[in-house]
């Protein structure tokens, strides 16, 4: 038996201490909003923020989250640069499948926070563990630009 | 309307149906000519996939019948209807239809199809209803029809300026006379409002809130989920498996064994195990110790069919000619040059995002219900009842929306072992789902191939003569997405040429990769023709163009096949794009220091290509792609900009990804690769800027899916050799070849 913190919710989890954290949200708590891609933290579908941070779920265990905040794409509109990432996200069409994308803005969203306005590079390391196997890759990379761009905006 | 769409003959025989909504309001359904196999000749009128409903408070609803694997089709399909009906587009509502040929036609998402051949239907569709909504106001406002305009769902009568909403007049126009779609007028291009205008994706809102829009994503009450474990040696047959282990995990339901019925694309020997968690589930799966029977299957591997494939081209082809013009042999003989290369390219994998999964619930009256992400529905719920001794449409199918598809999904195992597995348990439902690993190693995989080119220049470096033996894999009978087309160029474009192939066994299921066929073939022939006009002095696109100078365009075959309308190959349209890839491009100028430019055509899925790569060598000695300049031709419009380009630029780095870093290797009978990280699908920093432009020829517009991918590969290749004088003839490159020879 777990104790979690998502989405600012205290949840109570009956599943095994090493069930992956990705499990228990889509399976035992029907947040299926964080997606299934590879299981071994190679393809960042299944990015949520635990603390703030990027984490990948699949390879988090539930039992090692006591005390911890997850905050998932469920509640990505909640802040105010996971809102402009939403926006950017649909400005200019990032997707295509869309089966990434979820992962795509929990790790925008992560690097915006702690880098308001990252340069090409530092978008292109934060987001290199996330595939798309679309290739939306120029896209993203613009709509993180553009929402980058109106949170500095918003701030000043 | 154009003079094409009279000589695309669809529109005078479609057939369209309309008739009241029970709440009040309209629907039109439509139908046109089935829609021949191949060349099978007449067919019978089966419905369209368009389907259109106006309700009394006006709201438009389309159904978007084809399924969506991130082509975009959900909103372009309904765009075209869109447009003509003049609904306005950000009031309408999109619906998935379910899978029913009797009701849609074909349902397929592969060939990009789709453009081709739901360009005019689609429109009429539109435009009868416009017409039909038209005839209910004139009546309502006493005036000729054909003086009433319309504009974003609203009829404005221009004499008095009196307004009516489309749904005003929608219950008055289910009684209207439904329209002839041949004397139906459609929009003149430039009046075109929806069409050719930029729009988001219409699930793109629900996907960036993570709402619950894939197959995946399935919930049902009292669901169960499943894993399969199945032999990681193709061909093999299962000995026995301890499904009381399994049983015995806490959280496991139940285990049990499968014995499997048809081919690898049906249902094959398994073991499938049922928890209330899938991860549950799947851990349990390390308890089977399964026993197969590999037969001598495990005796087969990448490198075997390596040595087989070159010991069978240093002879005579073993089996047929498949393209033939003039005498090879005498060109040989008589020329001043000749060339004689090795072209081999992998198995590769699909690896869509999404991994392979439905959900199925056999209800207790005895019909089966299935939620499947799947690009051939119709297959599927045929094959599923067929496997279950049901009639189809004792088969529910509801398509969803799907993470990717790439071709894997035209094949349905997956959902057939959903469908013996609920046949199992009736009365609950159960979501079957696949690891990445079970993706990586049970796909149908994009065929391994081996070329042996021979070219012969005469005394003026014509190229005279061309010979292809290709090396392939046997497919019993069914269509082998292997298949190396007769008429590929430079086919028809030098005088003496051949095409003939042997084959070899193998038990490794093959199929559809996007471009199929093409995705390999284009880097065989350009990469091979780059080293053509080498020995003949001259540069890729002049050699090309030279070959097609002076020649016609081919008659459009009678007809036309599944996807719709064929044109005739036009070596106008692939001089157009040649030209413009030139043009737009710093090809023949001298490149950045350590970087070159290469260069590829192709045409595939009746869409021409040129495309310039612009590449270097990083310190790591990985290829390194700084800038791809792409001229497509698919005809006047483009439909959706937004979606257009998506697909280009993905099916460009996919192709740059492949050639760059992935195989498939068969190893003991086996797949040697497992997930991601030893099959590197391109990420963020590999991915280069992409400058597109379109070359709109007068011709109607085609899909946009797979034809952008093919000539990428070449034009990497090519550039890297600039760089290093080592020709790649072997995918994917060789890491040692970057090293100046
Ligand atoms: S599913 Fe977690 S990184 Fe791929
Ligand atoms: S949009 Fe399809 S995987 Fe990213």
């Amino acid at each position: 038996m777990a104790t979690v913190t998502i989405n600012g919710e205290t949840r109570t989890l009956d599943v095994p201490d090493d069930m992956p954290l990705l499990w228990a949200l889509r399976q035992e708590l029907g947040m299926v909003g964080t997606k299934f891609g590879c299981g071994i933290g190679a393809c960042g579908a299944c990015t949520v923020h635990i603390d703030g941070v990027a984490a990948r779920s699949c390879s988090t265990t539930v039992g090692s989250l006591a005390g911890k905040k997850v905050t998932t794409i469920e509640a990505l509109g909640q802040s105010a640069v996971g809102k402009a990432l939403q926006a950017a996200w649909l400005d200019v069409d990032v997707m295509q499948c869309g089966y990434c994308q979820a992962g795509q803005l929990m790790s925008a969203s992560a690097l915006l926070a702690k880098n308001p306005s990252p340069s090409d590079k530092d978008i292109d390391s934060a987001m290199q563990g996330n595939i798309c196997r679309c290739a939306c890759y120029g896209r993203i990379k613009t709509a993180i630009q553009i929402a980058a761009a109106e949170s500095e905006k918003a701030n000043v | 309307m154009s003079e094409l769409a009279e000589k695309v003959n669809l529109s005078r025989r479609t057939l369209l149906k309309a008739g009241a909504l029970a709440g009040g309001g309209m629907f039109l359904s439509a139908t046109m000519p089935g829609i021949a196999r191949a060349a099978t000749g007449a067919a019978e009128p089966a419905p369209l996939n368009a389907f259109v409903s106006i309700a009394p408070d006006g709201q438009v609803t389309i159904v978007g019948k084809n399924p969506e694997i991130g082509q975009g089709i959900k909103t372009m399909l309904p765009m075209l209807i869109a447009e003509e009906l003049d609904a306005d587009w950000d009031k309408i509502k999109i619906v998935q239809g379910d899978s029913n040929a009797a009701k849609y036609g074909p349902q397929i998402a592969g060939g990009s199809f789709a453009t081709p051949m739901n360009w005019f239907p689609m429109r009429q569709t539109g435009a009868a209803a416009r017409a039909m909504l038209l005839e209910a106001a004139g009546k309502k406002l006493a005036v000729d029809p054909a003086t009433l305009t319309t504009s974003k769902g609203v009829i404005t009568d221009p004499a008095t300026g009196r307004k009516l909403g489309y749904g005003e007049v929608a219950s008055m126009a289910a009684e209207a006379t439904v329209p002839d779609p041949a004397k139906l007028k459609l929009k003149d291009r430039k009046d075109f409002v929806i069409i050719g205008r930029e729009i988001g994706g219409i699930d793109s809102p629900k996907i960036v809130h993570g709402e619950p829009i894939f197959g995946v994503d399935t919930q049902l009450p009292g669901m169960v989920y499943a894993a399969y474990e199945r032999a990681p040696v193709f061909g093999s047959k299962l000995k026995s498996a301890d499904t009381a282990a399994a049983k015995s995990v806490p959280g496991v339901i139940d285990a049990f064994t499968l014995e499997g019925k048809g081919g690898p694309d049906q249902l094959v020997d398994g073991v499938a195990v049922i928890a209330k968690n899938w991860w549950v589930a799947n851990q349990a799966r390390g308890k089977l110790a399964a026993q197969w029977d590999t037969g001598d299957w495990t005796s087969h591997s990448s490198a075997g069919y390596d040595a087989e494939a070159r010991k069978l081209m240093d002879g005579p082809p073993s089996s047929d000619v498949f393209s033939k013009t003039g005498d090879v042999d005498a060109a040989f003989a008589t020329a001043a040059k000749t060339l004689d290369e090795q072209y081999a390219y992998p198995f590769l994998a699909h690896v869509p995002m999404e991994p392979m999964n439905t959900t199925a619930l056999m209800h207790k009256d005895g019909t089966l219900e299935i939620w499947s992400p799947t690009q051939n529905p119709q297959a599927g719920q045929m094959g599923v009842a067929q496997m279950l001794g049901l009639k189809p449409d004792q088969v529910t199918l509801h398509i969803t929306r799907m993470g990717g598809g790439f071709g894997r999904r035209l094949t349905n195992d997956f959902m057939h072992q959903a469908a013996a597995i609920a046949a199992k348990m009736p009365g609950t439902p159960v979501q079957l789902i696949w690891s990445r690993e079970d993706d990586v190693r049970s796909d149908f995989y994009r065929p391994a191939g081996w070329h042996r080119l021979r070219a012969a220049l005469d005394a003026d470096n014509k190229l005279v003569g061309f010979d292809d033996h290709f090396v392939t894999f046997e497919l019993g009978g069914a269509y082998n997405p292997a298949a190396m087309a007769p008429d590929i160029f430079p086919a028809k474009f030098v005088p003496n040429l051949r095409y003939a192939q042997s084959k070899m066994k193998t038990a490794v299921p093959m199929g559809a990769l996007r471009a199929p066929a093409s995705n390999a073939i284009a880097f065989v022939t350009q990469g091979f023709l780059d080293e053509v006009a080498e020995a003949a002095g001259k540069d890729l696109p002049t050699l090309l163009l030279e070959l097609i100078s002076g020649r016609e365009k081919e008659p459009d075959p009678p007809g036309g096949g599944f996807g719709g309308p064929q044109r005739g190959f036009n070596p106008d349209r692939m001089r157009g794009v040649i030209e413009k890839a030139v043009a737009m491009s710093p090809w023949g100028k001298p490149a950045p220091d350590g970087h070159a430019y290469g260069f590829g055509y192709y045409f595939s899925h009746q869409g021409y290509f040129a495309e310039v790569v612009e590449a270097s060598i990083s310190a790591g000695k990985s290829p390194q792609v700084h800038n791809v300049w792409v001229a497509g031709d698919v005809g006047h419009t483009i439909i959706n900009p937004f979606g257009a380009l998506n697909q280009v630029k993905g099916a460009v780095i996919d192709g740059l990804g492949q050639a760059t870093a992935l195989a498939i290797k068969i190893e003991n009978g086996a797949v040697a690769q497992s997930n991601f990280h030893d099959y590197p699908i391109p990420r963020m920093p590999f991915a280069p800027e992409i400058h597109v432009e379109w070359v709109k020829s007068d011709n109607e517009p085609t899909g946009l899916g797979e034809p952008a991918l093919p000539p990428a590969i070449p034009a990497l290749t090519n550039a890297l050799y600039k760089l290093t004088g080592n020709r790649i003839r072997s995918l994917p490159i060789d890491r040692k070849l970057l090293t100046k020879a």
